[in-house]
């Protein structure tokens, strides 16, 4: 670890001049880095810990009162239950569409993939509120779907498909799906397809072939995927507050309330704690697993 | 004579099972197919709805009309909310990208303690959920003073923004050739010009997607915005949201219909730089 240090600058700079500038070079450096540093300690960093502390400390006091309502009450315990049953939920169905997109469009000359991947980057880069929307439009009472399926004689009276599970994981599984299918592909198309021909030569069926060498392959695309996907979904605000029912209610859309009609700061402080610490240990997981810079560099 | 036989078999088996595969690759691009109209789908069923002449959405449309457009124009909640949109993803975009890149630099090239640690800080913004960062930054402004501010929230959405424009920039520098910075300084070029005229040119793709990406990230956001901007302050993702909680308000299909071509048009003018920065590299 050390001698990889000493050793790696002195390999990439090793002209006299640049080794003399090195320590102004250095500071300069450290000048660059300052403002971010200084915006993300001040506005992140600080507020966050700040948070942590009003959680416990009840003036001047240290108190765990606002955690043993966490714990104590039913209806907290039960919104911690739902977001993990709904972020599992989401992450399984994101698996099950994901992955089998994602080794069809790897499967496709590059070409032709990428134009594919299109019909995932545009849903990607459109705003969460415009989805939000559009499902809420194909999926309440007198919606779309309703209509067209009434039309077709295939139901007497219209479904109850928002305000319920079925709203919010239709809607969630559609924000968080290309958070699956881009980690996924990209890890895919780094497979090497000689090795699965190797396969069949040795005398693997296809279906043998895909099980022991493809897709213990596409291991890491699967874990990148399903840890984001986890993690964003954990934290989700805007879907289950439009197309959830009164019974979904997640931890986000609890703390807002208690912030914006409980006005219990100390409360929803608590509240945010848990949830920060939950993102947090599956973001270690995932460091751990594959390191950070995989999350956001690839992919498309 | 065995080992001829041997091989007919392998062929044949071979063949069978060349024949066995399409069954398994239709239905896996049917089932692709279904995934892809999933996302696409309910992206693109927008557009055709907003010209509805019904008073109601429906799809298709009964008749062809402008009037949710004209509401959106016309109405000055909406153009209020949108120019304060603009006015604040603008402002975020060139500050994050100036902040970002700086930092990038010396992510990228500076060594020095703890570098690991701040990595991290990094892009920490991107995980930690939009909730814990909206009450944390509520809680400090209450106390500065800066609720329902246009620089309170200019400086909050910034912070969300850098690491975007971060992530993006050092992909760039990391898959640059440092000795071309190295070969300018040789010829003499100081640290300004070797930026300006060798490393800035080479890495503007990179910069281009971490700005557009900072923009979007201002621009889309809207929990830290609920919390912070207030009435007056108020930005467009709010005035939908407020749209989309009290009744469905059909002038948000306008509203998302002018929003998904834009994003349309971003992603396009993206590839298109990406594919000519690539080009330049190339050539």
């Amino acid at each position: 670890m050390t001698t990889e240090k000493v050793l790696a600058p002195a390999a990439t700079r090793s002209s006299p001049v640049s080794r003399r500038l090195g320590f102004r070079r250095q500071l300069g450096y450290l000048v660059l880095l300052a403002p971010a540093l200084v915006a993300l300690l001040v506005l992140f960093v600080y507020p966050i810990l700040r948070l942590l502390f009003t959680s416990v400390v009840d003036d001047g006091q240290f108190t765990l009162e606002h955690y043993r309502r966490i714990v104590e009450v039913d209806l907290y315990l039960r919104v911690l239950r739902t977001t993990f049953v709904i972020a599992v939920q989401v992450t399984a169905i994101c698996l099950v569409l994901g992955y089998p997109l994602a080794y069809f469009l790897a499967t496709l000359r590059p070409r032709s993939a990428r134009l594919l991947m299109i019909l995932v980057l545009i849903p990607f880069w459109t705003s969460i509120l415009v989805r939000t929307y559009a499902w809420m439009v194909l999926l309440q009472r007198q919606g779309v779907v309703n209509r067209w399926l009434l039309e077709l004689g295939l139901i007497d009276e219209p479904l109850r498909m928002m305000y319920n599970r079925i709203g919010v994981l239709v809607g969630m599984s559609h924000v968080l799906l290309p958070f699956m299918v881009l980690p996924t592909y990209a890890v895919m198309r780094g497979i090497d397809r000689s090795l699965l021909r190797a396969a069949a030569n040795l005398g693997a069926s296809p279906v043998q072939a895909f099980l022991r060498v493809f897709l213990p392959l596409s291991l890491p695309g699967v874990a990148a995927g399903s840890l984001l996907v986890f993690i964003l979904a954990l934290g989700f605000f805007i879907t289950p507050a439009l197309m959830g029912g009164r019974t979904d209610m997640m931890i986000a859309q609890l703390i807002e309330t208690q912030i914006r009609t409980e006005l219990n700061f100390a409360f929803a402080a608590a509240l945010a704690t848990v949830l920060l610490v939950i993102t947090l240990i599956v973001f270690a997981v995932y460091n751990r697993l594959l390191g950070i810079e995989k999350m956001f560099g690839g992919g498309y | 004579m065995a080992e001829r036989v041997e091989t007919l078999e392998v062929s044949t088996t071979v063949r069978s099972r060349r024949r066995s595969v399409p069954w398994a690759r239709i239905v896996l691009g049917v089932f692709s197919g279904l995934v892809l109209l999933y996302l696409v789908a309910p992206v693109l069923i927008v557009i055709p709805m907003s010209f509805s002449a019904a008073k109601y959405l429906s799809f298709p449309p009964p008749g062809f009309s402008l009037q949710w457009y004209e509401n959106f124009f016309s109405r000055a909640d909406w153009t209020q909310a949108t120019i304060q949109s603009i006015r604040v993803a603008v402002t975020v975009m060139v500050l994050a990208t100036v902040i970002g890149v700086a930092a990038s630099l010396a992510l990228v090239r500076g060594s020095f303690p703890g570098k690991e640690v701040i990595n991290l800080i990094i892009v920490s913004p991107l995980v930690v959920p939009s909730i814990i960062v909206a009450i944390a930054i509520y809680g400090l402004y209450v106390r500065l003073h800066l609720v329902q501010t246009f620089w309170g929230l200019v400086l909050a959405h910034t912070v969300l923004a850098i690491p975007y424009v971060i992530v993006n920039v050092t992909a760039t520098l990391r898959g640059f050739d440092v000795r071309l910075e190295h070969a300018a300084q040789s010829l003499g070029a100081n640290g300004w010009q070797t930026f300006r005229y060798v490393t800035l040119p080479l890495i503007s793709p990179g910069i281009f997607a971490g700005a557009v990406f900072a923009f979007i990230a201002s621009f889309d956001e809207l929990i830290v915005a609920l919390f912070i901007a207030g009435a007056r302050g108020r930005t467009l993702p709010m005035r939908m949201f407020e749209g989309l909680r009290m009744e469905i308000d059909p002038t948000i299909a306008a509203v998302s219909s002018m929003l998904i071509v834009f994003s349309i048009l971003v992603l396009a003018s993206a590839e298109l730089v990406r594919r000519r920065g690539r080009g330049e590299s190339a050539g």
